[in-house]
């Protein structure tokens, strides 16, 4: 493993204002996670792990604590410079896949260059390289309400990592999947985490999808309650192997 | 920042809901093509006034003699008999802002062909009046100043009493006995219509001013002269130099009123066509109201289009557009739709400017400038009602964003 530490945090705490009551979301969470290492961060609602991940992608700021990515503080930077952290350094996933509508597979890929000011063809190039990655080289001018579940969230992975960041964080990537489409997801993290080196971090609150990671965090109260690594991962791709061939549901 | 890519995207987003960019676009186009059309519509009418002045004459003032008063009783202008043709000829002379003038003597009679007879306006003056007049021969020509010294029998016909006492027939050539005096015609002239009050001006015959002084009238004074100033600004001078030489021609001491007074008749054109300008002022006002009310729609669309698209803001932000590059995003929209709602608007309005001078038969008048204006004001409208919704999408939250359904 790479001991470059892409996320430190020390002491990280969120308060939220809701009327008079103050609410303690993070209370002083101080956790490393090295380069190339497949972190699951779990918890029940409410434990602040959704709090911890908004912060981690630069979408929020924490109240108190700080925050390094890639050894730069980004605690305490504007609302503009973390959109500039989140440009060329992160990558999202989301539960809901989170595609443009009406916008083709190819293009919800490209996206994200537009704005990091990437030339048309390069442009193209890459989100057709990625597309091919993720197995979906022959549905890149599909819309997305023409696509299963599994392959939206393959375009979201492919969009995740056109900007070649740092660090991808997928939060609660397989929620919406049935399950083996959800191991065919976490087999795709897998890869790119055993084998390009991708610093991972997975959020979810299900055991059987947390086994896959190399190391498990867990949330409670607003505080760090458990940091273990995985003894026995799991290997996505044997489970896929194990399980019953498909009978081709997803090209319905 | 706004670059081709966003020009794509933007396109893409209106045609991704090419019904609801569609009727958006629609209060632009009416609004532009009104604009368009009640502005032809107003240059139209105030091109026609032009021409009606045009018609009046190149520069024309007239002067009338002045009043007399006779045991209290005060006759009108007109009634003094004191301008004559000498005048006339010092007025041409002496005044550097004039161009030409011309004798007038006005009388009424009842003129008689070999078919027909019609009661029309004489009209005695010499060749410089159809000049001064800006008027054409329709056949024939002018009697020339041989005749004026000879006080010979010919006459200019007007087109209206040409037409009543000739029908079709051209009458060059031919007698006219006016007053029981042969006349030969030597020319029509070409229509004018009616003046500026409203009377027509075709229904005349024009002879020699000294054939109608001496032969018709028995009279030596004139009773009207007609002056041609160098240009349209010069007439006021014009005015000036006439009234101080035929001041002192008629030895008018310093505390006695002119014997006379001059019409200046392009007032009364720039009057009109002054009120012309304020209908067309008017007429686009009201057409701009409607292009202001197209523009609250392409707001209120803006503003549903940035509720309904919060998601894809949040997915933006989350991949690092910075605030300003999803405000230029919507305003580059607004943008485009106000444009490409003005260019069709325009086209529109051209084509129902002409459809109005086609049927209505009214002219109109469609200038580049007025083209121009309709597009930057449109362009003026998507920004300004653009920012707005704009603005509010660059400033969402990207985590609530994301969660929105």
């Amino acid at each position: 493993m790479d001991r470059r530490v892409v996320v430190r945090t020390r002491s990280l705490s969120k308060d939220y204002h809701l009327g008079d009551t103050v609410v303690h979301a993070l209370r002083g969470v101080t956790l490393d996670i090295h380069g190339a290492e497949f972190v699951a961060v779990m918890g029940a609602s409410g434990s602040g792990k959704s709090t911890f991940v908004n912060i981690l992608g630069c979408l929020d700021r924490p109240t108190r604590g700080s925050y390094e990515l890639d050894g730069q503080d980004v605690s305490e930077l504007t609302p503009n410079d973390r959109a500039v952290v989140r440009k060329t350094r992160i990558g999202f996933v989301f539960q809901g896949f989170n595609l443009l509508q009406r916008t083709t597979a190819l293009e919800n890929v490209e996206m994200p260059l537009h704005y990091a000011r990437v030339p048309a063809k390069e442009r193209r190039a890459r989100a057709t390289a990625l597309l091919a990655a993720v197995g979906l080289a022959d549905r890149a001018h599909h819309f997305p309400s023409q696509l299963s579940g599994g392959q939206q969230q393959r375009i979201a992975i492919a969009r995740a990592l056109v900007n070649k960041p740092t660090l991808i964080l997928a939060d609660e990537p397989t929620g919406n999947l049935d399950s083996r489409t959800s191991v065919e997801i976490i087999e795709i993290l897998q890869r790119l985490s055993d084998e390009e080196g991708m610093t991972i971090v997975l959020i979810t609150h299900e055991e059987d999808i947390a086994r896959f990671a190399q190391r498990q965090v867990l949330f409670r109260d607003g505080r760090i309650k458990a940091d273990r690594p995985v003894d026995r991962r799991a290997s996505a791709a044997e489970v896929l192997r194990a399980l019953p061939p498909e009978d081709e549901e997803e090209q319905a | 920042m706004i670059d081709l890519s966003t020009l794509q995207m933007a396109l893409r987003a209106l045609a991704r809901n090419k019904m609801r960019s569609g009727l958006t676009m629609l209060g632009i186009i009416i609004g532009v093509a009104a604009v368009i059309v009640m502005v032809a519509i107003g240059e139209g009418a105030k091109y026609a006034v032009q021409n009606q002045i045009a018609s009046m004459g190149s520069n024309l003032l007239v002067v009338f003699p002045g009043t007399t008063t006779q045991g209290g009783v005060r006759h009108g202008w007109g009634s003094m008999s004191t301008m004559t043709i000498d005048d006339v000829e010092a007025i041409a002379r002496e005044c550097p802002a004039v161009r030409m003038s011309a004798p007038g003597v006005r009388s009424v009679a009842q003129a008689v062909s070999q078919s027909q007879n019609w009661s029309t306006s004489l009209q005695g003056t010499t060749p410089e009046y159809f000049e001064i007049r800006n008027w054409p021969f329709r056949s024939g020509e002018s009697f020339g100043y041989g005749d004026v010294a000879a006080m010979a029998n010919v006459c200019v016909l007007g087109a209206t009493a040409a037409d009543k006492l000739f029908g079709s027939e051209d009458p060059v050539g031919l007698v006219v006995r006016i007053k029981n005096l042969p006349f030969r015609v030597a020319g029509v002239l070409e229509p004018k219509g009616q003046s500026v009050m409203g009377s027509d001006q075709d229904d005349t015959i024009v002879i020699p001013y000294t054939t109608l002084q001496r032969k018709v009238l028995g009279i030596s004074h004139l009773n009207m002269i007609f002056v041609s100033a160098v240009s349209q600004s010069d007439t006021a001078v014009a005015s000036e130099q006439v009234t101080s030489l035929l001041r002192q021609r008629h030895r008018i001491q310093l505390y006695q009123e002119d014997d006379f007074s001059i019409r200046n008749l392009s007032d009364v054109a720039s009057t009109a066509a002054a009120t012309s300008s304020v209908m067309t002022l008017l007429l686009a006002s009201i057409a701009g109201v409607s292009l202001l009310v197209g523009g609250i729609g392409v707001m209120n669309i803006m503003l549903v289009s940035v509720t309904e698209r919060t998601r894809e803001i949040g997915i933006r932000m989350a991949v690092g557009a910075l605030a300003r590059e999803i405000m230029g995003q919507f305003l580059v929209e607004s943008v485009v739709l106000a444009l490409l709602g003005g260019s069709i608007g325009i086209l529109v309005g051209i084509g129902g400017a002409r459809a109005i001078s086609a049927m209505a038969k009214w002219p109109t008048l469609i200038s580049p400038a007025s083209i121009a204006l309709a597009f930057a004001f449109s362009a003026a409208v998507g920004i300004f009602f653009g920012l707005y919704p704009a603005r509010k999408a660059s400033q969402l939250d990207p985590i609530d964003s994301l969660r929105y359904e």
